[in-house]
């Protein structure tokens, strides 16, 4: 009989995968504000530094753009740089060099160079930490040629991704949600890898696709449970990857369920589900659909430190349950 | 030839020209005309026509491009400028990839991607002209820092100009090279404007050597124009860095004797500035030089002279011939995945 995987946490998992690269290959090294000794805002290195020294797990200075661009020239140069943002709101400050320079360096240079660099960002709202550290930023980052944008839902994806990202040899994004780091889930004690660009469908469904993304995976799915106990019987779809964009695993989902709900963290004008509604729009799903296609996303304002109105800024399970009613029975 | 005229010449060549030999100093003298007559042909051929967009000539500056990459190897790293034909051929590029570059060319450095502003040639050292002001500075740290993992001896130089030093990434860049005892030479060209801008309009402190004492990085000043100077401090900065002794900073005084770009109408300086700058122009000083002190002959001078004319036609005839990218390869190379 099969041993049960273990269970690891979002974090924990996140940390082995950088283990395991820095272990499989010398070049792999991390750098970030704090993420030595302090072990990262969010543990995610913890005892990194114990075990690989201080040359291969930088403690940097608060110079974000200055930092990000370090990576970017050891990246060039060979070397295989992992760089932590302590908050992804603070990729704000490095958006030269993430945006001008590592995104479009190869094709600039006519395919000359390429930049092998993994920068994760730890995202989302639900702390209490208010307009400045709790953005969902990562569809900027998906607006981008050149770049790679990932967003993992579980301890599962959050290893494989990582690892993939570091055997890249294009830059990419990780956005980590902040509630999810603590989530514990089966993860394989191998270096295993999770495709980038591969969308995976959660749960099966006939009435009503939804696509979500991070923590939203996991408020469809309880969503889910509940339309269930109704009759309506939801897909849920974790996108799992921003840029690229998983066309095909889409477009077969909506043709067959004949209904689409976005549901994301990021403010939804503009959002991924934008990008993802238009191209079902364009695609031959389109004739396939029996009601419009439904969006959830954050609302039109700065993330707000009180918790009831910070909740009401997000989609929550109540919103997800509410809008999937309307788009399959045309009523909530 | 008599005996005290072979002291004086001993005496006045500079301590320098010791670790470089004649024939060093000769292809110092030809890569220096080489990027002038480059730039020449460049802004000639824009002028009629034959390219577009636009460039940033570095005419008047050359003795600081090549005086710095007189004191590099093949494995050693360089970023750059828009300002940066004069780093690429420094560090050893060819024009006729060059000049493909600038029309466009799949024959060009960046297959006619980049242009004059992202010039690059990793094989040779060369990591890149870079279009924003002190996005290089960063990217040298970086490139040293893999130095250091690599456990090799090479140094970056890290070309920027007197405007970079007011970019935040300029700071942030001087902290963690010092902080991580990075082998970096910061070379400054202070060309004293940024676009119109002019260093006394933008800068809190006289000189750019002056920051570099809040980073506890040693810093030179020298006369940008003097190939010799420019080329001790590099040499003394080089070793600095391949000796484990960390990063340095080179503030080379020199003059952009061209506009901006193409766009420029001069309007915020006088013909009296430029023409004084134009009689410190850094060939004819070095030409004067090498002659005096014996190194060349007026005959090697014409020669130098015709054989750079012969090679820069060329490159511009290579340039016209090549053909231009597919239309088709446009989504070529934005990521590793070809489409």
């Amino acid at each position: 009989m099969d041993r049960p995987v273990r269970e690891l946490s979002y974090a924990q998992a996140l940390q082995e995968a950088m283990a395991q690269a820095m272990e499989a290959d010398e070049r792999v090294f991390l750098m970030g504000e704090d993420i030595g000794v302090y072990g990262g805002a969010f543990q995610v290195t913890g005892d990194l530094v114990e075990r690989f020294g201080e040359a291969r797990v930088i403690d940097t200075p608060i110079a974000e753009l200055g930092a990000a661009g370090v990576a970017v020239g050891a990246a060039l140069c060979g070397q295989r740089p992992v760089f932590e943002f302590q908050f992804s709101d603070f990729a704000t400050l490095a958006m030269e060099q993430i945006v001008n320079q590592a995104a479009k360096m190869r094709y600039m240079l006519g395919g000359a160079v390429s930049v092998p660099l993994v920068m994760r960002f730890p995202a989302g709202s639900g702390t209490g930490a208010a307009a400045q550290h709790s953005q969902s930023l990562e569809a900027w980052f998906a607006h981008v040629p050149g770049l790679k944008v990932v967003q993992p839902s579980t301890p599962h994806d959050a290893k494989g991704l990582l690892l993939s990202a570091i055997d890249d040899p294009d830059p990419v994004m990780i956005f980590e949600h902040k509630l999810l780091y603590k989530m514990k889930g089966p993860v394989p004690e191998e270096a295993y890898r999770v495709p980038i660009g591969k969308a995976d469908i959660r749960r099966k469904g006939r009435d009503l696709t939804i696509v979500a993304t991070a923590i939203m995976v996991h408020r469809a799915l309880d969503a889910a449970a509940i339309l269930a106990e109704e009759g309506i019987d939801v897909e849920v779809i974790d996108l799992r990857c921003l840029r690229p964009l998983d066309r095909d695993t889409l477009v077969e989902s909506v043709s067959r369920t004949t209904r689409l709900l976005c549901v994301y963290e990021g403010v939804r004008t503009l959002g991924i589900g934008a990008e993802i509604s238009a191209m079902i729009a364009e695609s031959e799903a389109f004739d396939r659909l029996d009601a419009p296609i439904g969006r959830l996303g954050g609302a039109e304002c700065p993330l707000p430190y009180n918790p009831e109105m910070e909740k009401a800024a997000v989609p929550q399970i109540p919103d997800i349950v509410a809008m999937a009613r309307r788009l399959v029975r045309g009523t909530v | 030839m008599t005996v005290q005229m072979q002291i004086d010449r001993r005496a006045n060549r500079p301590a320098v020209y010791d670790r470089l030999s004649n024939e060093q100093l000769r292809e110092s003298l030809r890569r220096m005309h080489l990027i002038r007559q480059f730039e020449e042909g460049a802004e000639q051929a824009y002028m009629r026509g034959l390219i577009h967009g636009t460039m940033h000539l570095s005419i008047g500056q050359e003795a600081s491009a090549v005086g710095v990459c007189v004191a590099l190897g093949a494995a050693d790293k360089i970023t750059s400028t828009h300002r940066g034909h004069g780093h690429c051929i420094g560090k050893g590029a060819d024009p006729k990839r060059m000049f493909a570059e600038f029309f466009g060319k799949e024959t060009g450095y960046c297959r006619g991607r980049g242009g004059s502003m992202h010039i690059a040639d990793p094989s040779q050292g060369n990591l890149g002209a870079n279009g924003i002001v002190g996005g290089g500075l960063p990217i040298a740290v970086g490139a040293a820092l893999a130095i250091r993992q690599q456990k090799r001896d090479d140094v970056v130089v890290c070309f920027f100009g007197d405007g970079a030093s007011n970019e935040g990434a300029f700071h942030e860049a001087l902290n963690m090279a010092a902080l991580w005892t990075l082998p970096v030479v910061f070379v400054c060209e202070n060309n004293q404007y940024g676009m119109s801008t002019s260093t006394a309009r933008s800068m809190s402190v006289p000189n750019v050597a002056d920051r570099a004492v809040a980073y506890n990085i040693p810093a030179r000043i020298v006369d940008g124009n003097d190939f010799a100077a420019v080329a001790e401090a590099a040499f003394e900065a080089t070793d600095r860095g391949r000796g484990g002794l960390g990063p340095s900073l080179i503030e080379c005084k020199t003059y952009r004797i061209r506009g901006h770009s193409r766009s420029d109408r001069n309007r915020y300086r006088s013909k009296d500035e430029i023409d004084a700058w134009s009689r410190r122009d850094p060939i004819v000083r070095l030409e004067a030089e090498l002659v005096g002190l014996g190194i060349l002959a007026e005959a090697d001078l014409a020669a130098i002279r015709q054989q750079v004319e012969t090679e820069i036609e060329e490159g511009i005839a290579f340039a016209q011939e090549s053909p231009p990218p597919a239309i088709a390869d446009l989504l070529r190379d934005v990521t590793s995945e070809q489409p």
